[in-house]
């Protein structure tokens, strides 16, 4: 009990400072790739105070401020019920149920870009989700429970059961974490008004909101990354931070040298990898049972 | 008082220029010069930006356009002319639908002149424009600390 109190107060404290500091990282890393120096590290913290510092204008800046908020506490609900150990596939419609409101807070302004990159938000939930669901099927059936303490506390590495869930969930990490190519409904770097999408008519403190958000749920990937890797020894903690800075850095190399791909190309990729990937390993692992 | 010069956002917008200016701009954010070094960030869009750096003139077509986007804009804002354009109607100013420079609609702050302006230039004015904005930002947290005191009196 007190493991689970301890899991949901580091989660709700720490994760936008790691979350924050993971941006950072990706700004100068992606700034080092281009032969440029990039920005201090801190960067992203400098960026969101700034933000809280505008002027408010804006059409329907609180309608807008409401849903962001319900985006940012079901995402941070979510996040709660996957560090405190409890059931996977739970943390994962919770989130669905977040991005939802992300795509009324583009909806609701009215604006064109918004309409656009609000219905490029829903393609790409289509597209992400049947990865995000079978990895949790996978770990049902690797570990008998869907309960996160019952995945970390088994006696393998579940990636040695589970490859091809985890190589469909790293793939649909591109899309979750709004990287190049299938950055469609918003980008993660700063760009132009229609590829700004769902974020273009978000000025200060709602965009402030929007960022926090989004660094809680990087931490939430990341989390739910290391689970492929975590069981009961100790080493396996070190092998899970490792794999999660490989995983960021693949994301970080993946965004600077792929160039956007078209809504349709994005689905039709992600699935098929998902297909056979996530699907493939899903009938092995029925098949050996 | 936050400390908002660590991260001012830039709208770019070019009146009727040659575009030399433009590209020297572009530039500043290039491997060179990098302008990303000071949290310096190209967006797009008015409703996030800090400050408004202006190139080329203006005419009878974009002229609305240019006073829209300084409205739009949230404060504490900026605006930097770039390029003799911008500043003074440049090498264009007798033409029959060029109005002048950028001062003729929205009111400027920062003039970097040159034609086209190097990007050493046009970042010194960036750094200048960046210490207006924290100058402005906390001017108007002081103005919202006197009225909040000024109305529980």
């Amino acid at each position: 009990m007190i493991e689970k109190i301890i899991g949901v107060a580091a989660y709700i404290l720490l994760a936008p400072l790691v979350g924050g500091l993971l941006d950072g990282l990706d700004r100068k890393i992606s700034a080092r790739m281009q032969g440029r120096v990039g920005p201090p590290l801190l960067q992203p913290f400098y960026d969101v105070r700034k933000l809280f510092a505008k002027q408010i204008v804006g059409v329907i800046n609180s309608s807008q401020a409401a849903m962001l908020y319900s985006y940012l506490l079901l995402m941070v609900f979510s996040g709660c019920i996957f560090f405190a150990g409890n059931d996977i596939l739970m943390s994962v419609f919770v989130l669905s149920t977040a991005s939802l409101f992300l795509y009324f807070t583009a909806v609701i302004t009215g604006s064109p870009y918004n309409s656009i990159a609000a219905s490029r938000e829903l393609i790409q939930i289509m597209t992400y989700e049947p990865a995000v669901i079978l990895a949790c099927v996978g770990f049902y059936m690797a570990s008998g429970t869907f309960n996160v303490s019952g995945i970390i506390h088994s006696d393998m590495v579940m990636i040695t059961r589970l490859p091809g869930f985890f190589i469909a969930f790293v793939f649909i990490l591109t899309i979750k974490m709004r990287k190049s190519p299938f950055d469609v409904s918003t980008s993660h770097h700063a760009h132009q008004e229609l590829v700004k999408g769902v974020t273009t008519e978000m000025g200060a403190r709602n965009l402030a909101i929007y960022t926090i958000a989004e660094w809680y749920e990087v931490v939430y990937l990341l989390g739910f990354v290391a689970l492929f890797v975590i069981n009961q020894q100790w080493w396996s903690f070190v092998l899970a931070a490792i794999v999660i800075l490989a995983v960021y850095f693949l994301e970080i190399l993946i965004d600077n040298s792929a160039a956007r791909v078209k809504y349709g190309a994005m689905l039709k990729w992600t699935w098929a990898m998902t297909l056979l990937a996530a699907g493939v390993n899903l009938l092995i692992l029925m098949l050996i049972r | 008082m936050a400390k908002v010069k660590k991260s001012p956002w830039l709208l770019h917008y070019d009146g009727s220029s040659c575009n030399g200016c433009d590209i020297e701009t572009l530039a500043c954010l290039t491997p060179v010069y990098d302008a990303e070094r000071f949290g310096v960030v190209n967006t797009g869009d008015p409703l996030q930006a800090d400050i408004f750096l202006i190139t080329g003139g203006i005419n009878t077509q974009n002229r609305s356009v240019v006073e829209q986007l300084y409205q739009q804009m949230p404060r504490p804002k900026v605006v930097v002319a770039v390029g003799t354009c911008a500043c003074t109607g440049g090498i264009f100013k007798d033409c029959y639908n060029i109005l002048g420079g950028a001062d003729k609609v929205i009111p400027v702050d920062i003039y970097v002149p040159g034609c086209a302006a190097r990007p050493q230039a046009i970042i010194d004015g960036i750094i200048q424009a960046v210490d207006l904005f924290q100058k402005r930002s906390d001017e108007h947290e002081q103005k919202k600390k006197g009225a909040a005191n000024g109305g529980h009196h």
